[in-house]
C-alpha cells in the first residue's frame, strides 16, 4: 500500500513586513513547513510504521528552496520525495487550486497511490481546498478536515472523523483510494532525530518537471490574478498601554477593576 | 445569462447563520451583474428550509429532497445537474467545513476557477474578490476573468438577509447515482465536554501559541486565579494537549462572550476570532503590533507576555 502526503513549505510573515506590490519584501518572510502537513506527514509515518507493507512518499510543487522543508518530511520518516518544479511553473503567478489539482493528478496517475494526505489549509494562501479538488481530479473519494483516522487496508475503508463547527464531529467511512484532508490535534507531529537528519541529508528528492508529468504549460494558465495586497484596514480603536511592562499592566489593572474583574 | 446559484447551509436540521448571509452576497452580486438568485437547498427538511430561506432578493429555491444529513457526493451530484439545467455565471457556497467538503469538487468537475473564503464580492465586468492571506495578516484583492467562476464566502461578513420573499419555491429531481457515492456518514458527536463550561464564565483569560511551552501554561492560570477568570485557550494550546479541548475558543470550539476577554500570546486568525468576538470588552497581550488581534480589540498592551503578565498578577496579589 502506498501514501502520497503532500508538503507545502508556506512563508510566514514576520513583525513590522513591508509590501512590495503584490509581494512582501522577502526580508521578512520565513520559511517553514506548513503547519497542517505536518499532521499529515505524522499520520501517513505512523500507519507506515504499523505496516511494513505501507510506504510514504511526500509530493511538494515549490522551488530548490524547498528541499530544506521536505528533508525535514524526510527525516521524520518519509520514505522518499517527490518535487515538481520547472521554469514554467517558477514563472506563473499564481498557482491556483485548479492548476494544482492537475499536477496532483499526474503525479498520482504515476504514483498510483491508495491514499492521498495533505492539510486542511496552507498557511500563506489558505485556500483550503486543494485536496479536495485533487480527490475530484483523480477520480478518488474524499474527507475534508479530518480529525480521526482508522484504516482498514483489508476492507479498503478508512473510518474517519471530520471535524465540524462547534465540537461537533462527523463519523464517516471513506472509500479507498481517498484524499483525507488532515486537521492539527489528529495526533503530536514528532521532530525529526538527528539520525533521521543524517539520513535525510543523503536522500535524493526525485524533482520532476511538467514535461516528464506529461503536462502542457498551458495549465498554469490561471484565469486568477493577485491585483492587490495591502494591510487589513483596521475598523477598531484599539487603546494601547504604553510604557515598560510594569506601566501598563499598571494601567491594565486599573481598567480591569474599573470592569468589575478582581473584586472579591 | 449573469445569474448566481448560491448553495445553502444546514446540519443535522438546523439551517446555519451563513445561509442567510449567502442570500445578501448572493443578491447583491446578481444586482451587480444584472441577473437574478437562485437558491440550491439539498437534503434535510428541505420544505421546511425553503419556506424559511424565502427572503427578499431571491428568484427561486430549489430543492433536492435526498437524505437527511450532508454528504458531499450527493451535493456534488446535485449541483452539477443544476448547473446543467439553469447554466449559472456565479457559483456561490459557504466557506463552512462541509463547504469545503464539496464546493472544490464541484468546481473541479465543472472546470470553474474557484476562490476560497471571500470576505468582500464586486463585479464591473470581472469578479473581483477580497480575502486574506498569512493568517489575517494581509488582505488581497483578486480577479476572476473566466465565468462560470465558483467562490466561497467567508461566514459573518455578509448581513444576514431580512424580509420575506416572493420567491418560487421548486422541487428538482435529481437522480442520484448511488455507485457513485464513495463516503457514508455514520454518526455524529459532541465532544468538548467535562467539567468547566467557558462559555459561563464572566471574565476569560486566554493562553496562545506565545506561551511557547507546557510549563508556562501554570503563568496564566496563576493570572486566572488572581483575577478570579476562568482559563480558555486557542487551538494550538489543545491539540498540543496542554489544556483539555473544552476550553478552546474558536470555530470548532466554543463561542464565547464574557464581559471581558484577555488575549494572550494569540495572533487573532479568523477560526479564533469566530469565537470571541462577541466579547464586551476584549484586551490583548502580544508582542506583534501586527498582530490581527489587534484590530478587534478594545485595549491592548505590546509586549512580552512573559514581562506583562508577572507584573499584572502583581498588581492583583498584592
Ligand atoms: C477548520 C479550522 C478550524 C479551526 N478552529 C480553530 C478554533 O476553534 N480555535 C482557534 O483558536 N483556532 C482554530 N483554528 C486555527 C487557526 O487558524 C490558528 O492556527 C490558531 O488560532 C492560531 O493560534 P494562536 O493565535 O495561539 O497561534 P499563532 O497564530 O501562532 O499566534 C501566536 C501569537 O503569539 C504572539 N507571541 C509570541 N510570543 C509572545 C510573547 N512572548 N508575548 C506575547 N505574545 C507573543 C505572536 O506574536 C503571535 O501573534 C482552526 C483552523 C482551521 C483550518
Ligand atoms: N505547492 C504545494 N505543494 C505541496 N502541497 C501543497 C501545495 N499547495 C497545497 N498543497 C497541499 O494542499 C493543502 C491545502 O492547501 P491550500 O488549498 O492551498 O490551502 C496543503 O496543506 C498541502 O498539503
Amino acid at each position: 500500500m502506498k501514501v502520497l502526503v503532500a508538503v507545502k513549505e508556506v512563508a510566514t510573515v514576520e513583525e513590522g513586513f513591508e509590501l512590495d506590490g503584490t509581494t512582501i519584501d522577502d526580508r521578512y518572510l520565513e520559511y517553514d513547513l506548513n503547519e497542517w502537513d505536518d499532521y499529515a506527514i505524522e499520520t501517513g509515518v505512523q500507519l507506515a510504521e504499523a505496516d511494513d507493507d505501507i510506504e510514504v512518499v511526500s509530493v511538494s510543487i515549490g522551488p530548490e528552496r524547498a528541499e530544506e522543508t521536505i528533508r525535514m518530511a524526510l527525516a521524520k520518516g518519509v520514505d522518499r520525495a517527490i518535487r515538481v518544479w520547472d521554469d514554467t511553473l517558477a514563472e506563473a503567478e499564481l498557482l491556483d487550486v485548479r492548476t494544482k489539482a492537475e499536477l496532483f493528478e499526474a503525479v498520482i496517475e504515476a504514483e498510483a497511490p491508495d491514499m492521498v494526505l495533505t492539510g486542511v489549509q496552507a498557511h500563506d494562501d489558505s485556500f483550503g481546498a486543494t485536496g479536495v479538488a485533487v480527490a475530484e481530479a483523480a477520480g478518488f473519494g474524499h474527507a475534508a478536515v479530518v480529525n480521526a483516522l482508522d484504516l482498514d487496508a483489508d476492507a479498503g475503508t478508512a473510518h474517519v472523523r471530520r471535524e465540524l463547527e462547534g465540537g461537533v464531529e462527523e463519523l464517516t467511512d471513506v472509500e479507498l483510494p481517498a484524499v483525507l484532508t488532515i486537521q492539527t490535534g489528529i495526533n503530536e507531529p514528532r521532530y525529526a532525530s538527528l539520525r533521521g537528519i543524517r539520513m535525510a541529508q543523503r536522500k535524493e528528492i526525485d524533482v520532476q518537471t511538467l514535461e516528464d508529468l506529461g503536462l502542457d504549460a498551458a495549465i498554469v494558465d490561471s484565469p486568477i490574478e493577485l491585483t492587490a495586497m495591502y494591510e487589513p484596514e483596521s475598523e477598531s480603536n484599539v487603546e494601547l498601554f504604553d510604557g515598560d511592562a510594569d506601566a501598563a499592566a499598571g494601567n491594565l489593572a486599573t481598567l480591569l477593576r474599573e470592569k468589575g474583574v478582581g473584586a472579591e | 445569462m449573469s445569474d448566481v446559484l448560491a448553495v445553502i447551509d444546514h446540519r443535522r436540521g438546523q439551517l446555519r447563520d451563513v445561509s442567510y448571509e449567502l442570500i445578501t452576497a448572493g443578491a447583491d452580486l446578481a444586482d451587480a451583474m444584472g441577473g437574478t438568485l437562485a437558491l440550491a437547498v439539498i437534503s434535510g427538511d428541505v420544505d421546511q428550509f425553503a419556506e424559511t430561506l424565502d427572503r427578499d432578493g431571491i428568484d427561486t429555491i430549489y430543492t433536492v429532497d435526498h437524505g437527511e444529513e450532508f454528504n458531499h457526493d450527493v451535493y456534488v451530484q446535485s449541483i452539477e445537474a443544476l448547473y446543467d439545467e439553469l447554466a449559472p455565471t456565479a457559483l456561490l457556497m459557504p466557506n463552512s467545513v462541509n463547504g469545503l467538503d464539496y464546493a472544490p469538487a464541484i468546481a473541479e468537475r465543472l472546470g470553474m476557477p474557484l476562490v476560497t473564503d471571500a470576505i468582500e464580492l464586486s463585479y464591473d465586468e470581472t469578479l473581483t474578490v477580497t480575502r486574506e492571506m498569512y493568517g489575517s495578516k494581509v488582505e488581497t484583492t483578486v480577479t476572476v476573468s473566466e465565468e462560470p467562476f465558483a467562490v466561497t464566502v467567508r461566514g459573518s461578513e455578509w448581513a444576514k438577509a431580512e424580509g420575506t420573499g416572493g420567491a418560487t419555491i421548486e422541487p428538482f429531481e435529481v437522480s442520484v447515482d448511488e455507485s457513485a457515492m464513495r463516503s457514508t456518514v455514520t454518526g455524529f458527536e459532541e465532544v468538548g465536554g467535562g467539567d468547566v463550561d467557558i462559555t459561563d464564565a464572566d471574565v476569560l483569560v486566554s493562553v496562545g501559541r506565545g506561551i511557547e511551552e507546557e510549563e508556562n501554561i501554570e503563568l496564566v492560570e496563576r493570572l486566572a486565579d488572581a483575577l478570579g477568570a476562568t482559563l480558555s485557550s486557542s487551538r494550538p494550546i489543545v491539540d498540543n494537549g496542554w489544556l483539555p479541548k473544552n476550553r478552546q475558543v474558536g470555530q470548532s470550539g466554543k463561542v464565547v462572550t464574557p464581559d471581558v476577554y484577555i488575549a494572550i500570546g494569540i495572533s487573532g486568525a479568523v477560526q479564533h476570532v469566530a469565537g470571541m468576538k462577541g466579547s464586551e470588552t476584549i484586551v490583548a497581550i502580544n508582542t506583534d503590533p501586527d498582530a490581527p488581534i489587534f484590530d478587534i480589540a478594545d485595549y491592548g498592551i505590546i509586549g512580552d507576555l512573559f514581562d506583562v503578565v508577572p507584573a499584572l498578577i502583581a498588581e492583583f496579589d498584592e
